[in-house]
Formats: structure tokens, sequence, C-alpha cells
């Protein structure tokens, strides 16, 4: 009697645990099975945002943004078709482990190159030179970082980029932080924040959406220096051919298209003095 | 070893657990209060209050903190435009503390209700025997008996609430959760030690509350 | 006290009219907040039709809603099976008559209890990720089930053992008296019926796993919470977005919860233990625990 309880028991377990693991199994088809060891066959992965619109964004079920054009323009280069492209989730926190462990060949999302990151993982481009700005309601009369004393700031949790605002520019500026970007917009859009900050064409990208059409702004006065480049392993050999793909995408003007197409209808223009960039040499 | 230590002058530990201490103290005051208004209601004459009481501990015991602190800020602050303290920290905090009140308050009321079903049927007979009407029975008769036999329940919503107030990162609040996973992607290396050090805070903190409330159910336990 | 209505008289006819007026008095309390919630919100423009369209096309629910609510119904159907194993094993090791076996036992539950699951999930997940030992699209989804596991299994451990604390002396006595050992009757008589007697606890339990698996998109995990963000971002209707999910949370659990209470109904002649015993159920019955 015993044991047929607990065999009931367990097999019970055991067939809750299959059916989740088919479950789980089902979207990664044909993806890399762990290890590295197959960069540069069948398949390429690539990390990049999902929840970034403009940028990186999950359509459900297919991707747009403009990191995302770069990287299948740079995939083709490299040889692969856009069905060899699989794309998977790089939330900010993970990109370096996702790298160090060989989890995805290649990064495109809003990465900026820095001296700290160069310590544990190698950077091919830049593709794009964005700088932190302010987004801010159409009509507001805000201009600039020092024009925020006594206004609300949103940005999200964990991030810098408010806390500098506060200490370089404004002192008594009102922080708020959020989950996301998302909800700093939804905010901003009742009117009871006045501006939002971060890279500006990650605020560029939220106010291209649809939903936001004509109501927000970006300042167009950057105060930063945000170099994005293309994360790779540590020791990787595509830095070349990838730093030859970006170079050929600006000439051909697929760049500017695909700059063009993910931010349409916003009131914003790139750094003209830094884009589009010349990539660095490769180590 | 030497890493970790100067962590902990960059970043203000303590003042991150002082946040959470705050919200607990005054989310326990606000819930109380409210959950026993709430379990009055359950057990008082007025049907459409009974009914109230109801809904009321259905709606918000079964929503994620989450969605009610998200709310607080996207919904009470972003579009009612309730404003809780002309001063803009002041008023995320009292947001916080208003969506973990109303959240356990739900808890509260059932914890006091449980707390009535160990009062004797007797009891309530001879509180009426004497002439005593609803609110005077409740309140003098089977409330402080009740309170003592829900001392046990009201401990473990207490510790809940206490680990529970790190949800109010989500609501713009600087506190230990959101602390420790700054901590964490700053020095992704040191992932071990930061955790346990938030963890055994959080150990520090709720094991004497379950202790005591547990000495105090045994000790205040109505005789019977 | 379960039979409330000595509290009070049957009331006459006066204490009938001051009810009535009461009634009225708070049924217009509460159309006046509701009013002035629709008033507010709908000069905020947040009652246009387009922030609420999008709920009745097909697309937002196949490629947002459902697959979230999968996702959330995934993490919680495997938290369910495994913290219920871990509780058992923790559970009868609370119970053990090798000391420090419950020493230890008794340790690990009381550090995992007092532990933030929120601050577990966010640890597995960043640890997990540097370790480097899983696909990265599985992370969430693991960090998501561990911590929950580890917090519920150390609650169920609590009911089984305050289960079989509950149960008649008569029943290990018995055990013994056919000549089993301590262990035999631990696990063939007494803990199968400490099991039935806490199922509504159990169940009631569940509810709180559902619910604590929505802190996963804090870690990117893309339950329904996180599904309903992604869909409030791209429509411009966040809030909308946020209550449609709290609304599916609600109706989930409200049945889960109803199916506790009608449980302990049903099995109270089922077993020796105590269904409905406070003491029993309090570790968890209300459980509020949603970190």
């Amino acid at each position: 009697m015993r044991t047929t309880r607990y065999g009931a028991l367990a097999m019970a377990a055991a067939a809750a645990l299959t059916l989740s693991a088919c479950g789980g199994g089902g979207e990664t088809e044909g993806g890399g099975e762990g290890g590295g060891a197959e960069a540069g066959g069948e398949t390429i992965r690539v990390g990049i945002k999902f929840d970034q619109p403009g940028l990186g964004f999950d359509e459900g079920g297919s991707y747009s943004g403009f990191d995302v054009d770069v990287a299948k323009y740079v995939a083709g280069e490299l040889g692969y078709t856009e069905e060899q492209i699989e794309f998977v989730e790089s939330p900010s926190a993970n990109r370096e482990n996702m790298l160090a462990n060989e989890q995805v060949d290649m990064i495109f999302a809003t990465y900026s190159i820095t001296d700290t990151r160069k310590e544990t993982v190698d950077f091919a481009g830049p593709y794009f030179i964005a700088g932190q700005d302010l987004l801010v309601a159409a009509d507001s009369d805000i201009s600039g970082p020092d024009d925020l004393n006594g206004r609300n700031l949103c940005s999200v949790t964990g991030s810098t980029s408010a806390q500098r605002v506060k200490d370089e520019f404004a002192e008594d500026v009102n922080l708020i932080e959020q989950p996301g970007y998302a909800e700093c917009v939804s905010l901003m859009g009742s009117g009871q924040i006045d501006a939002v900050t971060t890279d500006d064409i990650i605020l560029a990208g939220l106010a291209a959406q649809e939903s936001n059409q004509g109501q927000f702004k970006v300042v167009g006065n950057p105060f930063s220096e945000e170099r994005y480049g293309v994360g790779l392993t540590k020791g990787s050999e595509l830095c070349s051919d990838i730093n030859a793909a970006i170079e050929k995408m600006i000439e051909e003007g697929a760049w500017e298209e695909a700059l063009a197409n993910n931010l349409e209808g916003v009131d914003y223009e790139p750094n003209a003095e830094l884009n589009p960039p010349t990539p660095d040499d490769c180590a | 070893m030497d890493g970790f230590l100067s962590l902990f002058e960059q970043y203000d530990v303590a003042g991150a657990f002082w946040i959470n201490i705050q919200l607990t103290f005054w989310a326990a005051i606000w819930s109380l209060l409210l959950g026993t208004l709430l379990a009055l209601f359950r057990i008082s004459p007025i049907a459409s209050l009974q009914w109230f009481g109801a809904s009321y501990v259905n709606i918000f015991r079964n929503t994620p903190l989450t969605i009610i602190i998200a709310f607080g800020v996207l919904a009470l602050f972003g579009q009612l435009f309730v404003s809780l303290s002309e001063d803009f920290d002041l008023n995320f905090f009292r947001l916080a503390v208003l969506g973990l009140s109303l959240y356990h308050a739900a808890f509260v009321c059932e914890a006091i209700r449980s707390g009535v079903n160990t009062v004797p049927l007797g009891q309530a007979e001879a509180a009426r025997a004497i002439g005593l009407s609803f609110l005077p029975a409740a309140r003098l008769v089977i409330l402080p008996q009740a309170f003592r036999g829900a001392i046990a329940p009201l401990g473990n919503v207490l510790i809940a609430l206490t680990k529970n107030s790190t949800v109010a990162a989500a609501g713009s609040v600087a506190e230990s959760a959101g602390l420790m996973k700054t901590m964490i992607e700053f020095r992704s290396d040191m992932v071990i030690p930061i955790f346990f050090t938030f963890a055994m805070g959080f150990v520090i903190i709720v094991i004497p509350i379950g202790l005591l409330t547990t000495w105090a159910s045994k000790k205040l336990a109505v005789a019977r | 006290m379960s039979a409330q209505q000595v509290l009070f008289d049957a009331p006459g006819p006066k204490a009938k009219r001051n009810i009535f007026i009461g009634n009225i008095v708070g049924a217009l309390l509460i159309v006046g907040l509701l009013a002035w919630l629709i008033i507010t919100l709908a000069e905020r423009g947040q009652l246009e039709p387009a922030k609420w369209t999008p709920f009745l096309e097909g697309r937002t629910w196949e490629f947002f809603l459902l697959p979230g609510l999968l996702d959330t119904l995934r993490a919680a159907g495997v938290a369910i099976v495994t913290s219920v194993v871990l509780g058992l094993l923790l559970g009868i090791g609370r119970l053990s008559h090798f000391l420090p076996l419950r020493w230890l036992a008794g340790v690990i539950v009381e550090f995992l209890r007092a532990v933030p699951v929120l601050l577990m999930m966010i640890f597995l997940w960043l640890a997990i990720g540097a370790a480097g030992i899983m696909r990265p699209q599985d992370i969430p989804f693991i960090a998501v089930v561990t911590a929950l596991t580890l917090y519920n299994g150390s609650v169920i451990a609590e009911l089984v053992r305050s289960g079989v604390e509950g149960l008649p002396k008569g029943q290990r006595e018995a055990g013994m008296a056919i000549g089993m050992t301590r262990g035999q009757s631990l696990r063939s008589i007494e803990v199968p019926q400490a099991l039935t007697a806490m199922l509504p606890a159990l169940v009631s339990q569940f509810v709180v796993i559902l619910k604590d698996s929505a802190l996963g998109y804090i870690i990117t995990y893309t339950e329904l919470l996180q599904t309903a963000r992604r869909l409030g971002v791209g429509e411009g209707n966040l809030l909308q977005a946020l209550l449609i999910a709290a609304v599916i949370f609600i109706i989930i659990n409200f049945a889960l919860s109803s199916l506790a209470n009608r449980l302990s109904k049903l099995l109270s002649f089922r077993t020796t233990g105590k269904t409905k015993n406070d003491n029993v159920s309090n570790v968890v019955v209300a459980d509020p625990t949603n970190a």
C-alpha cells in the first residue's frame, strides 16, 4: 500500500516536470544547446533587448528596432540568413556573464563601450554614438538638465543616470525610480513628472511608439557620450569582420535607413558631429 | 575581503534596512486598524457591511502585491494626482505604506476572524444576556479575547509584512532589495557574500518577531 | 464561535430601518467613490476606447496575455510540485528522532522562512547567470521556480509537522503496536493522514505560489505581469494592461481559495486530523507573503 501511494506521487511529480520541460523546449528549437562550440556553424546567437521600443523590442513573435536591424545586417555580412539568427534576451545585468559563458555570440543591446567592460569583454564598433538626454512633453520649456531644479525626473531603478543629473546639474531635482521606462512615460503622459532621462536614442524610441506620437520630444542637448558597441566574447575573431560590415552598412545608406525607419515621427536628430561613427580598431 | 568591507562604506546598507523597518512599522499600524474595522464589518449585523468586508478581503488577498504597489504610483499618483505629502520622496514612501496597508489589512481581518472563532459561543450569549448590543459586545467581550487568540496569526502577518516591504522597491522607495540588486550588479564577483548579508539582515529582524509572538500568544492565551 | 448570529438579536422594525438607512448611505459612499474615479480617469483620457480595444483583439491575447499566463502557470505548476516534495523532506526531517537531522532541518526551515522570496529570486538570477551553467533564456524560469520552492517548501514543512503533531496519539501507538518502527509509522500512517488534513491549507499555499510567481517580472521572467507590461508599452495602455492582469490573477486565486474551503469541508471525515483546526492551518491559511 505504501509503495503504491508514494509511487503514484512520484509519477505525478515526474509527469508534471516532464510536461513543463516540453513546454519550455519549444521556443528555442534548433537553437544552440548550451556550449559555444558551434559559433560560426548553423546559427548565430545574438543578444538584444526585448523591452526597448525602437531599439530591441519583442513584437510578439518577431523583433524590431535599430539594434535588431544592425544585428541582422551584420549577421548577413557574416554569412547568416535571417532564419539562422537566434535572438536571445540580454538584460543589462547579464550581458558580461552571457558573453563570458559563451551563451551568445554577439550582443547588440545599447551596450556602451567602457574601459571597465573592456577588461572582461571585447567590443566591435561603435555602430552608434548616443548621449544622455531628456525626454519631455512636446510643449515643455525644459532645454537641458540645468532647468530641472524643482522638477520631477524619472529613470529606472538602479540606473545611475538620474543621480548624475542631480549631482552635476540640478541639485534640487526630484528623482523617481520606476521598474521600466514605460512607467516613466505613462507618468509623464499625465503631467505628473516633467522629464525622463537616459540615452537619447532610447528616449527617441519611446517617443516613436504609435501611442505616444506627437506627445513628447527629445531635448537634443546630450550631456554625455555613450558609444554603443557590439559585445563579443574576449578573444573573439569576429571583430574585424563586424567592423567591416558596420562600415559597409553606413556607406550603403542602410544604417541611416534603419535609424529613420525605427524612429519615424519623432523630433530627434542623433548627434551629427559624432554620427555615423567610425568603428575603432580591433585589439 | 577588503573589497567586501569597502562595499559597505560605499553603500548605506543599514540605512536601506532602516527604510524597510519604517515601512513595516507604519504599514503594521494602518493595516491593524483597517483590518480590525473589516473584521467588525464581517461579523456585524448589517448585510451590506458583511458584503463589503468579504469583497475587500477576496480582492486584496488574491492580487499580487507588486500590482497593488504599481497602482499606487501609476494610478493614484500618476492619474488621480493623489498626494500624501508635499515632500516628493515622502509622498512615495507613504504611497508604499498605503499599498502595503491595503494588502495586509485583508490578512489582518482574516487573522482576527480566526481569533473570533476561538471565543466560545457562551461568551457572546453571556454578553447578550446582560443586555449588550452588537458594538459594546464586540468591544468589551469578543474582540479583547479574539485579539489574544489571534496573536499567532497576527505575528505571521507581521513577519510577512516585514519581508513584503521589499516590494516597495517597485514604488520608487530606496530599500534593501533594490540596493542588493544595485550592489550585485556593481560587484558581480561578490554575489554570495552580498546576498547572505542581506538575508541575515532579514533573519535577524524576523526571527525575534516570530519568537516574541509565539511567546506572547502562549502568555496571553485565554485559559479555557 | 462560528455562529456569529448570537452576537446580535434579530433586528426589530427600528433596527431594520436603521440598517436600511445605513445600507443606502454605504451604497452612496461607494457610488460616490466610483464616480470620482471614473470622472477623474475620464478627464485624464484613461477611459478612451483606444486604451481598451486592444483587449478585444486576438493578437493581444495570442502574443501577450495568454503566453504570459501560460508561463505564470508553468512556473507556479512546477514550483507547486517541487515545493511539496521539498516540504515533505524537510517536514519529515523536522520530525526525525535523529537530533542532528532534526536540528539541521529546523535551521534550514527557519532561514528560508525569514528571507524574502524577492531577495532569493534576484540572488539566484544573478548568481546562476554568473556561474554560466545554463542557457540564458532558462535562467529566469529556474530562478523563479527555485526561489518559490525554497520558501514554500519551508512553509509546507511546517504544515507537515503541525499536521502530524495534530494527529491523535493513538494513531502512532497503533502503528507501534503492530510492530512498526517510528519511521515506518511516520511514513505510512501519520504523514498520509496529515497530508489529507492539511490539503486545504496546502491549496491555500498554492495561491501564495501563484501570486509570488508575479515577482518574476522583476528578473525578466516573461510571466503575466511582464507580458502585460510589454503590451502596455506597445499600446500605451500600461494601466489598463496591469488592471486586466490583476483581474486574471484574482479570478484564478479566488477559484483556488474556494477550492480550499470546499476541500476542508469535504475532507473532514477522511482523516483523524483536523482539517479546520486553526492551529494547523494558521501556519499558512492566511500567509500574506508576497515578496
